[in-house]
């Protein structure tokens, strides 16, 4: 019932479908004796209309890889390429305002802004993006409504469960509707029930057919809510499964793609 | 933006106030003392400055300031009234006196004797009796401080009486004067009954009063007065800032003042700059995820001067006004009367914070501009 997914260079037909492309993602930390290699040739490919899960044991470079991704950090070696734009062709100023444009951020520890309200936290990504404030507070309360805190829009994170600051986490990460959402470890602060309302309201509010979701996690318990799992280990990416009969994207978009009903098989 | 960086400013209350404090006090010494320090330093000029009708002071060449005299001899007046370009000139007595109040009390005074017909060199400022009854023998003029400083609890009133080097003086009148720098009580009187009161010596004529005539440059007049006397003669402005760099050049004064205005500076910008410091580093996670959210330096760097400015102003506002406020207080008190708080103070004061609130933000601003976005996804920090 679980499917693998060979995880071959994304090269050929159909590959521009693919919202997220690594191409031999190497990185290295550090330099001379103390250097560490954290991520060694990953090759990588994630589509819209999915959530994604990227999974492994800590440590094992799952953090390090989602920031390369998400922009946040350079790859020693390779290239990432977001919806056909390669990373190594964005100056370091057009990619802050690649992001600021085109990707949602959810933090393990939420991270809002405690002197804001609910509803300003929310707004933040418009701002940066200069929206007039009545507009982006506008459209700040209608994305709280979407996640079902219309009745704390006033509150300050403080006032806030943690299941409830990161469901305004997730609103904040979606309001300017990135096109790509990178959330890494969302459950780890959560106790179990409120892990699941952040996963469900993630698959209900945030997975839309031209959007790719990557969660970052090593809560098993939340596997069940991923379309596509992209296992790690020791900084490679040792395999990936599709969920059984999921259809939101046509398999023939994926190069190398096996059918769900394939056997498994392990990627070196 | 700007107006997230002034609700993170405002959210947190104890820090905010903990910066403004912390410049409301660096602005609060910094302008209360110097202030202070400027108002001393003209006292020790007052003396001159109150001598309004004559442009021209006449002395001898050793001369420094109005408190260190050396003699002139009684016709040296003549020859300055010689000098071309001299419209009047007249003999002026300045030098302290012991005073003896009724009660058999000791006070030391600052004498003044001015000449009896034109009467150049008396107060201005009359609050009780006139002028015109320095005539009456005996009859001396005190300025307020000094009254309340002779008969301390005694309302100011005309009559009291004094006696200088064993001869009776009456209070003939009470006058509103620059205080002295040593604070000694003022006493005014014609300029014979002034060499009775003051101790005996040989020669006793302390300035020569001089006006040049209208339409000559002070300067040159001067210059010919030295030419011709052999004296020193210097313009009153010329006087009053010789007498005050005297002070400062002679006296520990300045190194004072200079001190407890540096450490206003100083201790204002440690706490305000600790403070802020601190507000950046609690929030500083935040900036991480702002700029990972794609907000430029650029913008977080404005956020933070914004910020600093912010408590750069209302503590200024703060400051100046406990600052406004004690000169107000004090501006009764007839000890402290004559301390203000020049705008000059005032607008150096405003230099020194903006100063303060760019030191105090530079940390804060290194500190953002070499955070790594990243950091968001790391757990701790
Ligand atoms: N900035 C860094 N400097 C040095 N080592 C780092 C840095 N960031 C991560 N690492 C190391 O890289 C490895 C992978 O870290 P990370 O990507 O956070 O793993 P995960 O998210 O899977 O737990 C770890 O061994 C970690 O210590
Ligand atoms: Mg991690």
């Amino acid at each position: 019932m679980i499917a693998t997914y060979d995880n071959a260079t994304p090269s050929g037909a159909g590959t521009t479908a693919m919202a997220v492309q690594c191409h031999g993602v190497d990185k290295d930390f550090g330099d001379g004796d103390t250097r560490i290699q954290v991520l060694h040739a990953v090759d990588l490919a994630v589509p819209s209309g999915e959530l994604s899960l990227l999974v492994g044991p800590s440590g094992c470079g799952k953090t390090t890889l989602i920031s390369i991704i998400a922009g946040l950090l350079d790859p020693t070696a390779g290239d990432v390429s977001l919806f056909g734009t390669s990373r190594s062709r964005l100056s370091e100023r057009e990619l802050i305002e690649y992001r600021a444009v085109n990707i949602g951020f959810v933090f393990q520890q939420y991270d809002l802004l405690p002197a804001l309200s609910a509803t300003a936290n929310v707004a933040i990504p418009l701002l940066i993006a200069r929206v007039p404030r009545t507009t982006a507070f506008a459209r700040a309360g209608e994305m709280l409504d979407e996640v079902g805190l219309a009745d704390r829009a006033d509150a300050f994170p403080a006032q806030l469960s943690g299941g409830e600051q990161q469901r305004v986490a997730i609103a904040r990460a979606l309001v300017h509707e990135p096109r790509l959402l990178v959330c890494d470890e969302p459950t780890a602060a959560l106790d179990a029930r409120s892990g699941q309302t952040v996963l469900e309201l993630l698959r209900r509010v945030a997975v839309q057919p031209d959007r790719a979701v990557i969660v970052v996690t090593h809560d098993n318990r939340i596997f069940g809510y991923g379309d596509r799992i992209m296992e790690m280990a020791d900084g490679r990416i040792q395999r990936v499964r599709v969920r059984d009969g999921h259809a939101a994207v046509a398999p023939e978009e994926f190069p190398g793609f096996d059918p769900p009903d394939a056997p498994e098989s392990q990627q070196p | 933006m700007n107006w997230v960086a002034w609700q993170m400013l405002t959210g947190d209350r104890a820090k905010y106030w903990g910066t403004i404090f912390g410049i409301a006090f660096g602005t609060l010494l910094i302008s209360q003392q110097t202030a202070l320090f400027v108002g001393l330093m003209r006292r020790t000029a007052n003396q001159i400055d109150g001598v309004r009708e004559a442009t021209i002071w006449v002395m001898d060449r050793d001369v420094q300031n109005t408190d260190e005299i050396r003699p002139l001899s009684e016709s040296d007046v003549f020859r300055v009234r010689g000098v071309p370009g001299v419209s009047w000139a007249v003999r002026y007595y300045k030098g302290l006196a012991r005073a003896k109040v009724s009660d058999g009390r000791f006070r030391q005074v600052m004498l003044m004797g001015v000449d009896e017909t034109t009467l150049v060199g008396a107060p201005a400022e009359m609050l009780l009796g006139s002028l015109a009854d320095l005539s009456r023998p005996d009859g001396i003029i005190i300025d307020l401080a000094g009254f309340e400083y002779l008969w301390p609890g005694v309302e100011p009133r005309l009559g009291q009486k004094l006696e200088m080097n064993d001869r009776r003086a009456v209070v003939v009148g009470v006058c509103k004067a620059g205080a002295p720098f040593q604070t000694f009580p003022l006493v005014f009187t014609r300029y014979t009954r002034a060499l009775e009161f003051a101790p005996p010596e040989r020669n006793r004529l302390s300035f020569v009063l001089a006006r040049s005539e209208a339409g000559r440059d002070v300067g040159q007049v001067c210059a010919a007065i030295d030419g011709q006397t052999g004296l020193l003669a210097l313009s009153r402005d010329k006087f009053f800032w010789r007498t005050i760099g005297y002070y400062l050049r002679s006296t520990g004064i300045p190194v004072n003042f200079g001190i407890t205005i540096a450490l206003g500076f100083i201790v204002g910008t440690a706490i305000a700059g600790q403070t802020f410091y601190l507000f950046t580093l609690e929030n500083l996670r935040q900036f991480g995820a702002l700029k990972a959210m794609g907000l430029t330096n650029g913008r977080l760097v404005l956020m933070i001067l914004l910020q600093a400015s912010i408590v750069g102003s209302v503590g200024f506002g703060l400051g100046m006004g406990m600052t406004a406020a004690f000169f107000e207080t004090t501006k009764n008190v007839t000890h402290l009367a004559g301390f203000f708080l020049p705008w000059q103070v005032a607008v150096g004061t405003a230099a020194a914070v903006a100063l303060i609130v760019v030191l105090a933000s530079l940390v804060s601003i290194r500190r953002v501009l070499v955070l790594e976005p990243a950091i968001v996804f790391r757990g701790a920090l």
